[in-house]
């Protein structure tokens, strides 16, 4: 067990210096423009949502920047570790978990309410890192080595769903498959899986909860029921539509402030920014969120081992798919299904998942040039 | 082994990486399109909608105009209305809430069952309306517990308030919601369509409706999801309806109606001179106010199905035969066609034979040799037998149009009658048969098809009493000059052995209403009694004995009437009473009539001039 320190010899100071800053700072940046949304979200008030963002990136950050000096060695060596627990922790959820909004997605340790599916989205990745960092491109094609992934993308994602939570085993599922397709999983594989997964549609179907059914029979008509489920895409559509080019001004945006809009300050948030600040706005949130993505490819790009990139680019791709899904969703064009607006919309646990997943983006980085060897010994 | 594993492995994963990017790339740009669609495309509409979302048009109803006595006391009016209303979404248990709120005032069980309904039909946040109505104690009392009533809600609202209840609810009518049917032919105003707004139903409610109602104000505002109004945008105040004031005179109708009580019948009062109308009463009646407070299915069945019909305004709408108060009339119709003069003498044996009939007097064996006077003053029907025939039926018709009967003469109350003058085409018109000449007898006495209303009796005691114009009755005091009413057009003479022949019926020696006169010097009544067959008296029952009314059901007794003016030489008001099966006119009509008739009197503004009370801004110039 463990790893030899042979790459180069990286001290503190040193590490400190070739942490990407570019990186740490288009994510704070990002995040400030969440805090001054909140700001608006509560009338022009740092209380009581913007203040404790603020609190809660600080100590996200810093902990980012822990695990960004960590050797990532060390994140390889323990990924299967913490996937189990992470595991352990979404069994836990199903007996003692706290219930909230019809669905048990919560566990308490006492001080914090961890969602054991936030810290499952990371694991996930680590885990399949780890695994195929350890299989070579043979090994890959064959049937047999699939199984073990599959094992780990399953068993977790059919536990969420358990609780029920529609939007996160999709997001889990998603994000898991990615890295598979990364490691370069044949292509004729996911078209079976897409086949399979489509003919196993009406059964997953009789097997949703009736709110999530009518979210999805509301996405595909909203305007059908105005008054009910199918509200919050129409008011969303009239905040974000009511925006136009310029937007109308910060702290100016009447359908948010005037509670039309639902869940401005989580879900629907990005709704908010585009209602004042237009399209203009919106499309540089887009821009700010693109040169994250572009920084977590370079990173994973340059990196001189598969975990790193399988890391950097799996992780990446999580994000992106909480930023696609999120305003897909606000803008009407995927049923609402609950997933934040990463890095600007209130919530702790959806913070810290991002704030971990950079900072191991960010330890892939500063220990792009480790060596690691492909098996144990 | 690692550099071919990373030979083989760095570019699959290189192309695929790119690839995902490539497609992250396709996803952003279709994103970029559709808030492009949204917020480009688009964004005027939602634009739209976001105002439509924001801005509430909230219709401000005006106050309603009031309405006023001839002294200005208001007789119907606005008054604050105190209610409550649930809110569920406020609420742990709208059934506990109701349960709680029952402890203080009661809520039956009917208006839970509504409640419930109402709350399973509205989104949460709607306010119901629980109870209304409350007194300002009630009130202060849940406003004290409101603590313990979640999502109950106090409000303030206007509703109608009618001072003088069921003493004159005939006239004033009442206010109810707006009807399917009102909507559909509504007159466009927005009004109509704003929940809880109340129209004139009945009486001058109804038809000054247009006068009372005024023009909607209306309000913008911005309301946040849950309808909170945030702020005001805008707001033009509306008209407020005006007031209109009445020649009633509010005392003077409680005193008529009092009494009129416990019969049922009707008293109208009016000023001879102008035909200011002072009162008038009909009874048994309804209290306008129950309708407010919405009245009860039952309770509404109980006032149709009341034989004595509480819900007609008798005044105008009963429809009586004037008996012997329209000898004067004919009287009058055989002195101005030059056919019987005030000396013509008739022999009264009791029986007057026409053909094969015979034809009664109400005094079974005669009244002798009778004059006019005589014949006015103890009502000998064989007198009038007499000059109607020789007059003819035409005339008389004529001369009882010229006195005010067989029309409408209050446009303004809704349901008028015009009671029936018949005639010979009339009877060709409507029956099909000819006219018989024992019909014109029996319309000499007052009877047969001859019908007459309370206001048309008093109306022809004010222009007998008048003598120079043919005044009409007036109940709502206008802006525009007062027209004088056009002459009257009959003898002086022929008026004055007519009025001389009523002035005897109360104060003659022999007159019928004697024991009814007004002894107090400058206030004599001249009067006339009458008592209007209801049923056929049957030849066997004529041989027996006329039974008396006592010993009959009281639908089958004679109406008693009485007409009158006051006082004698310098007539002022005239009226009319009307006491409904109440047997003879000098029993039971002329007392009410006295009574009456002094009170106005009385309140005579000889010395108190009707004080008008501005109901419109004053015109300079």
């Amino acid at each position: 067990m463990g790893y030899r320190d042979d790459g180069p010899d990286l001290r503190f100071g040193r590490k400190l210096l070739s942490l990407n800053w570019g990186l740490v700072l288009l994510i704070t940046i990002t995040a400030s423009v969440g805090f001054a949304m909140l700001y608006s979200a509560a009338g022009g008030d740092v209380q009581p949502w913007a203040i404790r963002q603020i609190i809660r990136f600080g100590g996200g950050a810093f902990l980012m920047l822990v695990i960004a000096l960590i050797d990532i060695r060390f994140w390889m060596r323990w990924a299967y570790l913490i996937y189990a627990v992470a595991l352990v922790l979404l069994l836990a959820v199903e007996f003692v978990g706290t219930t909230g909004m019809g669905a048990t997605r919560w566990v308490s340790l006492g001080f914090f309410n961890l969602q054991p599916s936030e810290v499952m989205k990371i694991a996930l990745v680590l885990a399949l890192a780890r695994y195929f960092h350890g299989l070579s491109l043979e090994d890959t094609g064959r049937i047999t080595y699939l199984l073990p992934p599959l094992a780990l993308i399953g068993m977790p994602t059919l536990l969420v769903l358990k609780q029920p939570d529609l939007g996160t085993a999709l997001l889990l599922a998603a994000g898991g498959s990615i890295v598979l397709f990364l490691a370069g999983v044949r292509l004729w594989k996911f078209a079976l899986a897409l086949g399979a997964a489509l003919a196993a549609m009406p059964i997953a179907w009789s097997q949703l909860h009736e709110y999530q059914k009518g979210r999805i029979m509301t996405f595909l008509n909203p305007e059908s029921d105005p008054l009910g489920a199918g509200y919050h895409i129409m008011q969303s559509k009239i905040a974000l539509g009511s925006g136009g080019i310029s937007g109308k001004g910060f702290l100016e945006g009447t359908q948010s402030h005037l509670n039309f809009l639902p869940e401005m300050r989580t879900d629907f948030i990005f709704t908010m920014l585009a209602e004042e600040f237009g399209m203009v706005g919106g499309l540089a949130l887009m821009g700010l969120y693109i040169l994250i993505l572009i920084y977590a490819y370079a990173i994973g790009f340059r990196s001189r081992h598969q975990f790193g990139r399988l890391v950097a680019v799996g992780i990446a791709t999580t994000f992106f798919l909480y930023i696609f899904i999120n305003i897909g969703m606000v803008t009407g064009i995927l049923p609402v299904v609950g997933v934040p607006l990463p890095l600007i919309s209130y919530g702790g646990t959806a913070m810290l998942t991002l704030l971990i997943g950079f900072g191991l983006i960010l330890s892939v980085s500063i220990h792009r040039d480790v060596e690691i060897p492909r098996s144990r010994g | 082994m690692r550099g071919r594993v990373e030979k083989a492995r760095y570019p699959v994963f290189t192309r695929r990486a790119l690839m995902l990017g490539g497609m992250k790339a396709a996803l952003f740009a279709g994103l970029g399109a559709r808030m492009y669609y949204l917020q480009v495309i688009e964004g005027d509409q939602y634009k739209m909608l976001a105002d439509e979302n924001r801005i509430n048009l909230a219709l401000l109803a005006p106050p309603r105009g009031r309405i006023l006595d001839r002294r200005g006391v208001p007789v119907a009016t606005n008054r604050q209305n105190f209610r409550v209303l649930i809110v569920p979404e406020q609420t742990k248990s709208v059934e506990e809430t109701l349960d709680r709120l029952n402890q203080i005032v009661p809520v039956s069980d009917q208006t839970r069952a509504r409640v419930l309904r109402d709350v399973s039909r509205k989104r949460r946040f709607v306010p119901i309306s629980v109870v209304d109505n409350l007194t300002w104690e009630e009130f202060a009392r849940i406003n004290v517990r409101s603590p313990d009533l979640p999502g109950i809600q106090l409000d303030v609202g206007q509703t109608r308030d009618y001072p003088l209840g069921v003493y004159l609810g005939h006239t004033v009518g009442y206010v109810g919601p707006v009807s399917e049917k009102d909507l559909k032919q509504g007159d466009g105003d927005p009004l109509l369509e704003l929940p809880g707004f109340r129209t004139g139903r009945r009486g001058l409610e109804r038809s000054f409706e247009g006068t009372l109602r005024g023009a909607a104000g209306n309000q913008r505002v911005e309301v946040n999801a849950f309808g909170r109004v945030i702020r005001e945008l805008s707001r033009t105040e509306g008209r407020p309806g005006s007031d209109i004031q009445l020649t009633i005179d509010a005392r003077l109708q409680r005193i008529a109606t009092q009494a009129l009580r416990p019969e049922s019948g009707a008293a109208v009062v009016m000023d001879v001179h102008n035909g200011d109308v002072l009162a008038m009463a009909s009874t048994p009646g309804f209290d306008p106010n129950a309708f407010n407070v919405g009245i009860g299915n039952s309770e509404w069945q109980r006032l149709l199905r009341n034989s004595r019909k509480p819900l007609t305004d008798k005044t105008i709408a009963g429809r009586y035969p004037p008996g012997s108060t329209f000898k004067m009339a004919v009287a009058l119709a055989a002195m101005d066609a030059n056919v019987a003069g005030a000396a013509h003498r008739v022999f009264c044996n009791g029986k007057h034979v026409l053909g094969n009939h015979t034809f009664h007097c109400w005094k079974r064996w005669g009244h002798g040799w009778m004059d006019l006077n005589d014949a006015l003053t103890q009502s000998c029907d064989i007198y009038f037998y007499d000059i109607a025939r020789r007059v003819g039926v035409e005339k008389i018709a004529v001369m009882a149009e010229r006195l005010g009967l067989g029309q409408t003469l209050l446009p303004e109350l809704p349901g008028e009658s015009a009671g029936l003058v018949p005639n010979p085409a009339w009877k060709e018109g409507a029956i099909g048969e000819a006219w018989q000449g024992g019909e014109t007898l029996i319309m000499g006495i007052g009877q047969g098809y001859l019908l007459a209303t309370p206001l048309q009796l008093a109306t022809m005691a004010a222009r007998l009493a008048n003598g120079e114009r043919a005044v009409s009755p007036r109940l709502v005091f206008r802006d525009e000059q007062d027209v004088e009413a056009p002459p009257l057009g009959l003898s002086k003479d022929a008026l004055r052995h007519v009025r001389q022949g009523m002035n005897d019926v109360v104060n003659g020696k022999r007159g019928t209403a004697r024991a009814h006169r007004i002894t107090r010097e400058g206030w004599e009544m001249a009067g006339k009694t009458g008592t209007s067959q209801v049923r056929r008296i049957s030849r066997a029952e004529r041989e027996s004995g006329v039974l008396k009314n006592e010993d009959i059901e009281w639908r089958s007794r004679d109406h008693a009437l009485f007409v009158a003016f006051a006082p004698v030489d310098k007539p002022r008001y005239a009226l009319s009473v009307v006491v409904e099966h109440g047997g003879s006119g000098s029993a039971a009509a002329a007392p009410v009539a006295r009574a009456i008739m002094e009170a106005t009197l009385e309140l005579d503004p000889a010395a108190n001039r009707r004080q008008r009370v501005a109901v419109s801004p004053e015109r300079e110039g």
